[in-house]
């Protein structure tokens, strides 16, 4: 089933003596569309049979435990293609198992790091460190990303070959865009001679532009006095790198995209056929630049929260498929490090335990997305372009590996900080009112997630 | 998230961080403070200007950001109101060697003291202090932000020379894109019906002016004559290795306020500047010397105003000592 042997190791790990699982009467989402069915998960950790009246007897399950989800949504897991887990360097912010432990807990069954750590992902010996913590955890499949420029100082390439040899499937700079032209080029070029298909993930933001900003430019940093960052700075490294995808014709997937700019282009490219993907985060289709009026930095993010417009436009791009993907851009920070002053805080903010929620009552609820799009956007489509759905986001269906998350879309409950798993606090949606929560998940036929309690 | 400005035992200011604090109605707010600003430049004027009013308060000032000036004009404001004063210099002190803005505010507050003056180079510290300190907070000037202290002493020495400032067209010209002076005092004026006209290159100007109630022009030769006050900004070299102007001398040659330009200005118009000028570069030797030049008084008004903010935030709210009512 895996062509890749991390997941091998990563699935031999994690499959422990089970009598296997019985889900019954929940509302089964995958990309086949939706459906009130039973799930049986046999103990080698892969789905046994969907369907009603299920012979467990016949499946040799008659001694698993039965969970009954009905209200629930059953479908395969979340996939994370950007979860910053901090490991290794800034283990007091996030450590794989921490992160892991979190993902778990918002429904995710993998997760990709990125590559920002001290040192850089960079190197073979730094993707097996992260895979193998990710392994010991045992708590979601954790794959690496590797950095585009080695360092990520923009100068010279990654060795991408070993990096692709040992598993790494997205290449980024991510915490800054490569900003050179010329070296973006080249390295589109190199990884599409790979033998593994690989894609080139950017942040998008030219320095020049950017540079000196904290928060989005606009009325709210011109009433703040806070140095801002021009939506064009995003929008001109968008427009370059769609440029290089037609040139190249190399797949690239577009980070965070917060701009009603960057939407139209991303949305122009794809009208033509090109080869790009991209994603959006819960906060930017959440929370505008007015946030920062409190001056609390833990609303101090890369590419910064923008306009109600622009939010608008987020949400537009996920309506008509532009957006594929919605990825968290988990940042944690300590306290300590948040309680500077807002221009000398680092970027970033929670989001692996809040992202299914947000989804719900943003996009599903208002009915931006239908419950099977959102999903997609949550699991099947990352997958995809993280080059995972030879095992992820996979249909809940007999002899797929049973990656699965159960949850309560209509459970209400209040973020609370301190309640995270997170190592970190950093969350903006302190006290906010949310609907939907994870009951299980399920990591090849193991639970991950139980009641909402994690169990390891 | 923010913690209400006002203290809720007293119902009445608790820090005093924007111009908006003085709200909900601004205006009452700054009459307030003028009000009392009154006494205290009488107080000013005494063979020997103190009053007992905050005795045993202790004020602190806090400058993360060196300001000779407004430090000593605060210090000056808690002194005649009998206040003890402690200064925290940040130069010497721990945060040099790495404590962070939360811990230096918790060391402070043990020590027991009941307002902070704080200065800082970036916009909102004084805010986030004001969400960890149980003591009064008052900007004294927050990066780009505000300088509010720096508006209400502007306000007072308008309005001593003028009565009122309703209806008083005031030009604010320079660098505002970099000026808390500017941000301050724009919501100041107009929230007292002043119309403002901000004068200044593109570059200089805030990137958006959406909800500014202001006027903008590039022509300082058009406006001059229509003002009652014109209120130069402090020009900093800096802003040439930004592109932001071509060069200083360009800059003075279309903005600087030079003998020529002063001649533009109505009879009755004021000229201001909050100080420290760059004569020769937003504002000529000889202009800065003029009559109707008050510079001076908007530093004396200064200590004045400052007495009657912390008074207002410390003070038992109906008496302060002196012999005179408030």
């Amino acid at each position: 089933m895996s062509k890749n042997s991390n997941n091998a190791t990563n699935r031999k790990a994690i499959v422990s003596e089970s009598a296997g699982w019985i889900l019954t009467g929940g509302r089964v989402v995958d990309r086949t569309g939706e459906r009130i069915a039973d799930v049986a998960i046999a103990p080698d950790g892969t789905i046994a049979a969907v369907g009603v009246d299920l012979d467990l007897k016949a499946l040799g399950l008659a001694k698993a435990p039965v969970l009954d989800i009905s209200g629930c949504v059953v479908s395969p897991g979340f996939v994370d293609i950007h979860t910053h887990l901090r490991e290794p360097g800034r283990e007091e912010a996030e450590t794989i198992e921490s992160g892991s432990r979190a993902a778990a807990l918002g429904g995710y069954t993998a997760v990709v790091a990125m590559p920002n750590t001290e040192p850089t992902i960079d190197s073979v010996a730094v993707v097996r460190q992260v895979l193998d913590a990710g392994v010991a955890a045992g708590l979601c499949d954790v794959r690496s990303s590797a950095s585009i420029t080695l360092g990520r100082e923009g100068d010279a390439l990654s060795p991408m070959a070993e990096l692709a040899a040992a598993g790494v499937r997205i290449f980024t700079d991510d915490g800054c865009g490569v900003q050179n032209d010329r070296l973006m080029r080249r390295a589109l070029e190199y990884a599409s001679g790979l033998p593994e298909s690989v894609v080139l993930a950017q942040h998008c933001e030219v320095e020049a532009l950017s540079h000196g900003g904290h928060m989005h430019e606009g009325e709210w940093s011109s009433r703040l006095g806070i140095p801002g960052i021009p939506a064009e700075a995003e929008e001109l490294m968008v427009f370059r790198d769609i440029a290089l995808s037609r040139l190249t014709g190399m797949a690239v997937h577009f980070q965070h995209l917060s701009t009603a700019g960057a939407v139209a282009l991303v949305r122009e490219a794809k009208a033509k056929g090109l080869n790009v993907t991209a994603e959006a985060t819960p906060h930017h289709f959440t929370l505008t630049h007015a946030e920062v009026a409190s001056y609390d930095p833990v609303f101090k993010v890369n590419p910064p929260l923008r306009t109600a417009e622009d939010v608008a436009a987020v949400k537009a791009g996920l309506a008509d498929g532009t957006i594929d993907a919605i990825a968290t851009d988990h940042a944690p920070h300590t306290d300590d490090v948040k309680e500077a002053p807002f221009d000398h805080a680092p970027c970033g903010m929670l989001g692996l335990e809040t992202a299914l929620a947000l989804g719900i009552t943003e996009l599903v609820e208002p009915g931006v997305l239908s419950m099977t799009e959102f999903i997609a956007k949550m699991s099947w489509n990352p997958a995809a372009i993280a080059r995972l759905d030879d095992v992820h986001g996979r249909n809940v269906q007999a002899d797929e590996p049973a990656h699965l998350v159960v949850f309560d879309p209509a459970l209400e409950w209040a973020v609370d900080p301190s309640a995270l798993a997170s190592k970190s606090n950093n969350t903006p949606y302190a006290g906010r009112v949310v609907r939907g929560k994870v009951r299980h998940t399920f990591l090849c036929g193991v639970p991950t997630v139980l009641d909402g309690e994690a169990q390891r | 998230m923010n913690r209400p400005v006002t203290n809720p035992r007293h119902g009445r200011l608790r820090s005093l961080l924007a111009i908006s604090d003085l709200g909900p109605d601004v205006a009452t707010g700054i009459s307030e403070v003028m009000t009392l600003t009154d006494s205290f430049v009488e107080v000013s004027e005494r063979t020997i200007p103190k009053v007992p009013a905050l005795r045993g308060r202790t004020v602190v000032s806090l400058f993360f950001e060196d300001s000779t000036r407004t430090r000593l004009s605060f210090e000056t404001a808690a002194k005649r109101l009998s206040a003890d004063t402690m200064n925290f210099s940040v130069s010497t002190s721990s945060v040099k060697k790495g404590e962070s803005l939360r811990d230096t505010i918790e060391t402070i507050e043990a020590m027991g003291v009941d307002a902070i003056v704080v200065r800082h180079a970036s916009a909102g510290v004084p805010r986030q202090i004001a969400q960890w300190a149980t003591s009064a907070v008052i900007n004294a000037g927050d990066g780009w932000h505000e300088h509010p202290t720096q508006a209400l002493l502007d306000c007072y020495t308008i309005r001593q020379r003028f009565g009122d400032i309703t209806g008083k067209r005031i030009a604010i010209v320079g660098d505002i894109r970099h000026s808390r002076v500017a941000r301050s005092n724009v919501a100041a004026f107009t929230a007292l019906g002043a119309e403002v006209t901000l004068v200044a290159p593109p570059t200089l100007l805030p990137p958006s002016l959406e909800g500014w109630p202001v006027k903008v022009s590039t022509d300082i030769d058009a406006v001059l004559p229509t003002v009652d006050v014109c209120y130069m900004l402090r020009m900093q070299r800096e802003r040439m290795t930004e592109a932001l102007i071509p060069t200083i001398r360009e800059y003075s040659a279309r903005y600087g306020l030079n003998e020529r330009r002063a001649e533009l200005l109505p009879d009755h118009a004021l000229i201001m500047h909050p100080g420290p000028m760059n004569r020769g570069v937003e504002i000529d030797a000889a202009v800065a010397d003029l009559p109707n030049t008050v510079i001076v008084d908007q530093v004396r008004n200064g200590v004045a105003v400052r007495m009657a903010v912390l008074f207002l935030l410390l003070g038992s709210g109906t008496t302060w000592g002196g012999e005179a009512d408030v």
